[in-house]
């Protein structure tokens, strides 16, 4: 749970960073956009459950005073990188699904390129995304579980300690039962968060 | 130069091309203060791209625009600040439809002129109650009609205080019922002496409010001059040949 809330601090702002820095416009910026397209890449590319091992076991073992050798702070960072990753890609679909038009109108107004995305374009993109950050929040839980391998301990790693010490399968069922729990409220709020959008902004009923 | 002297609007061979597609084509045109002038023409004869070139969404490829002595189409120019004195009002609204019409109106002042929000709610108030919408000041656009949307952009735009007023076919997307609401804004405003230059299919409003309409066809301004003389005695077959069409379609 710590480990989880830990990493999603980080990966919200971290993948929104990338997200803008990727549409950033004009040729001058071609490299940052060049640099925040590989790490896209790369981090959805490798296995989740690989960079978590390169990292967890591979930094320490470097043997590096100034490297921190905590199992706890490697998962926070390798999970933090690999979902940052995906999740940049929710917040460019967002930023990408708002009509030019409305870009265009804020900077006929004179705003500058960064208030309009941060006054107009972003409100409306994050919206949009708020189901499919969700997805990847949940995900982000499930995978918690992997961070087990590196011996840090979590639900589903308590589980199958208790379940090996006892031989009562249910404990498996109570990590589940635990992160369904986190699940079903969260799925709720974002449902009230848009039909709450949608109230406000829109007329009458919906079609 | 004394202020006043300079035009305020000086276009002097602007083009324009999309691939190989030439949108605009050489054209020149001024604008004194105060003055309303109406382009005319078809779909896809530059009017919109015109507008956009001044407001400087779109970069130009060739010739240089004026506003008020100053050059905007040079290196260098700091293109926030050119568009803060220059208003645009599109076919299409484009109200942020995640702010309240109060906000919609005063994000721009807040953030570009630097007002503070209590000073940005008094001049967005006085303007709304002005056109009509002092009531609306709640109310997210998607809950207004059409013609109030587009009189909420068009006091979006004003609240900049501009000096020159772009307007791009603003009636297009109105039910015909509520095109007058809108027009009638506009005469008000240049009634108040506002210079704009005016996109448009309506004839009739052309007629009325401009004190020159010009006749654009493939890019470039083929006939300009009073509206008697444009829409009474036009001189260029193809003007009579546009007006002819629009005569036939009821609209004029």
């Amino acid at each position: 749970m710590k480990l989880f809330l830990t990493a999603e601090a980080i990966i919200l702002p971290a993948a929104l960073l990338l997200a803008v820095l990727r549409s950033l416009p004009g040729p001058v910026f071609f490299p940052i956009r060049a640099l925040a397209i590989v790490y896209a890449d790369l981090f959805r590319g490798i296995p989740t459950i690989l960079v978590i091992f390169m990292l967890g076991f591979g930094m320490p073992a470097l043997g590096l005073s100034w490297i921190p050798d905590s199992q706890f702070f490697w998962a926070v960072v390798a999970l933090s990188l690999v979902y940052t990753a995906y999740v940049s890609e929710v917040y460019r679909a967002g930023i990408e699904s708002v009509h030019p038009s409305q870009a265009a109108a804020a900077r006929s107004l004179g705003l500058t390129h960064a208030q309009s995305l941060r006054h107009v374009v972003l409100p409306q993109a994050i919206r949009r995304v708020i189901p499919p950050l969700l997805n990847d929040f949940i995900g982000l839980q499930k995978d918690t579980a992997l961070v087990g391998a590196l011996g840090v301990v979590e639900a589903f790693r308590q589980s199958q300690i208790d379940q090996a010490a006892t031989f009562n399968g249910t404990y498996y069922l109570v990590a589940a039962t635990l992160f369904v729990a986190l699940t079903i409220p969260l799925a709720r709020f974002t449902d009230w968060l848009v039909a709450r959008d949608r109230r406000r902004q829109q007329a009458g009923r919906l079609v | 130069m004394t202020v006043g002297a300079a035009p305020m609007l000086q276009l002097e061979g602007v083009s324009k091309s999309f691939g190989d597609l030439e949108v605009l084509r050489g054209i020149d045109l001024t604008l004194a203060e105060h003055e309303v002038v109406c382009l005319i023409g078809a779909s896809g004869s530059g009017k919109s791209t015109m507008l956009r070139c001044v407001n400087l969404l779109e970069p130009i490829d060739a010739g240089r625009i004026v506003v008020g002595g100053e050059e905007i189409t040079g290196r260098g120019v700091d293109v926030d600040r050119v568009r803060r004195g220059i208003g645009i009002v599109f076919q299409s609204f484009n109200l942020f439809p995640h702010m309240s019409v109060l906000e919609n109106v005063t994000l721009a002042p807040r953030k570009a002129r630097g007002l503070s929000r209590a000073g940005a709610i008094t001049e967005a108030d006085a303007l709304l109650t002005r056109f009509g919408l002092a009531d609306k000041r709640g109310e997210y656009p998607d809950r207004l009609s059409g013609g109030q949307q587009q009189r909420v952009a068009i006091v979006r735009a004003l609240a900049m205080q501009p000096r020159l007023l772009l307007l791009d076919e603003i009636t297009s997307a109105l039910d015909p019922e509520l095109v007058a609401e809108v027009l009638d804004v506009i005469r008000e405003l240049a009634a108040g002496g506002m210079t704009m230059l005016i996109a448009t299919h309506e004839m009739g409003f052309a007629r009325d409010v401009a004190n020159r309409v010009c006749f654009l066809d493939a890019g470039r301004i083929l006939e300009q001059g009073p509206p008697e003389a444009i829409f009474g005695s036009p001189q260029e077959e193809r003007t009579r040949q546009f007006l002819q069409r629009i005569v036939a379609a009821g609209r004029l």
